[in-house]
């Protein structure tokens, strides 16, 4: 299936050591006996009369925002302000809405080290958030360290784009 | 003797099941519609937005029924009508964005849109149906088993 961004990912179909390798838009695999991999073209139309049903329940996507912090303090940077408001309305706007907040780093210091700095950014960040009244949605924490970059650099350069703190709305 | 020992180690053993029980959910319930239930350990519980999906549940629909489930990597999946999809394995490290994501199409339809599991490595999703077995590397995809004809 092409990608929300256009792009079509991969899927490798293996039926007892026979293979077929599905990476274009609307590619398809059938598989009648076990064994027998045969690859065709399926169309919009069809994906929706075979799938509608499946393709209608896929929850919303993810939407990810990003809050930058004062160089060395927790206090949130003006613009970042206004993207509560955002942030709060995405909540209501979903069923069942969960509220991920993953902390980054940039790349001075260990991996160790940034790990837990992260950790430590996302959490204290869990808390402004609950004090600014975030409604009683499941809250979950995680620290992402340096590995996942806005800015790529090489190690030990400070990068204050890097240090940010992503709130996922799910 | 035996008897004092239980009762040493029966709160420790309470406290742990619930520690496994939270870093068992794998996911939850975003979107439902008509019949649909979840198979937990011999039990059967409604299918209800909101309701946590957990590692070794068959979430199983209706004829007029549909699921959708966003887990915790953010893979978003989705069955229709008279589906049977089971949560083999569930298992993604926050941090490192490592794990294994399997799961069984055993009938009905299936829609996926991988998330960070598959991203971060290609190993790490697999979709079985009883014909075939799909190796994601990050995709959306959709998977449809029909029932033996004979």
């Amino acid at each position: 299936m092409p990608g929300k961004d256009g792009k079509t990912g991969a899927l490798v179909v293996e039926s007892q050591g026979q293979k077929q390798t599905l990476d274009t838009p609307y590619a398809a695999a059938r598989v009648k006996n076990v064994g027998s991999v045969d690859g065709f073209k399926t169309s919009e139309a069809e994906v929706k009369q075979d799938f509608g049903p499946a393709l209608a329940a896929q929850p919303k996507r993810p939407v990810s925002f990003f809050l930058y912090f004062r160089t060395d303090t927790d206090e949130f940077a003006p613009e970042s302000k206004a993207l509560v408001n955002q942030i709060f309305a995405e909540i209501a706007r979903r069923p069942a809405p969960e509220v991920v907040i993953i902390g980054h780093t940039d790349r001075v210091g260990t991996l160790q080290h940034n790990d837990a700095l992260s950790l430590r950014r996302a959490e204290r960040c869990r808390e402004e958030l609950i004090k600014l009244g975030i409604p009683k949605v499941r809250i979950s924490v995680a620290g992402r360290g340096e590995r996942e970059p806005e800015v790529p650099t090489a190690d030990e350069v400070p990068e204050p784009r890097n240090r940010r703190v992503e709130i996922s709305v799910r | 003797m035996r008897s004092m020992l239980i009762a040493v180690t029966l709160p420790i053993l309470l406290t742990f099941g619930v520690a496994v029980a939270a870093a068992q959910d794998a996911g939850q319930i975003k979107t439902s519609k008509g019949a649909a239930q979840i198979e937990r350990s011999g039990q059967k519980l409604p299918a209800t937005v909101g309701q946590v999906v957990q590692q070794g549940d068959v979430v199983t629909t209706g004829a007029d029924g549909s699921v959708g489930i966003t887990f915790r990597d953010n893979s978003l999946v989705s069955i229709g009508p008279d589906s049977v999809l089971a949560i083999d394995r569930f298992v993604f490290d926050s941090t490192t964005h490592q794990g294994n994501f399997d799961a069984s199409l055993k009938q009905g339809t299936l829609a996926v849109i991988s998330g960070k599991l598959a991203k971060q490595s290609p190993e790490a999703m697999k979709v079985k149906t009883p014909a075939a077995i799909l190796g994601v590397r990050g995709t959306e995809f959709l998977v449809r088993t029909s029932p033996a004809k004979d």
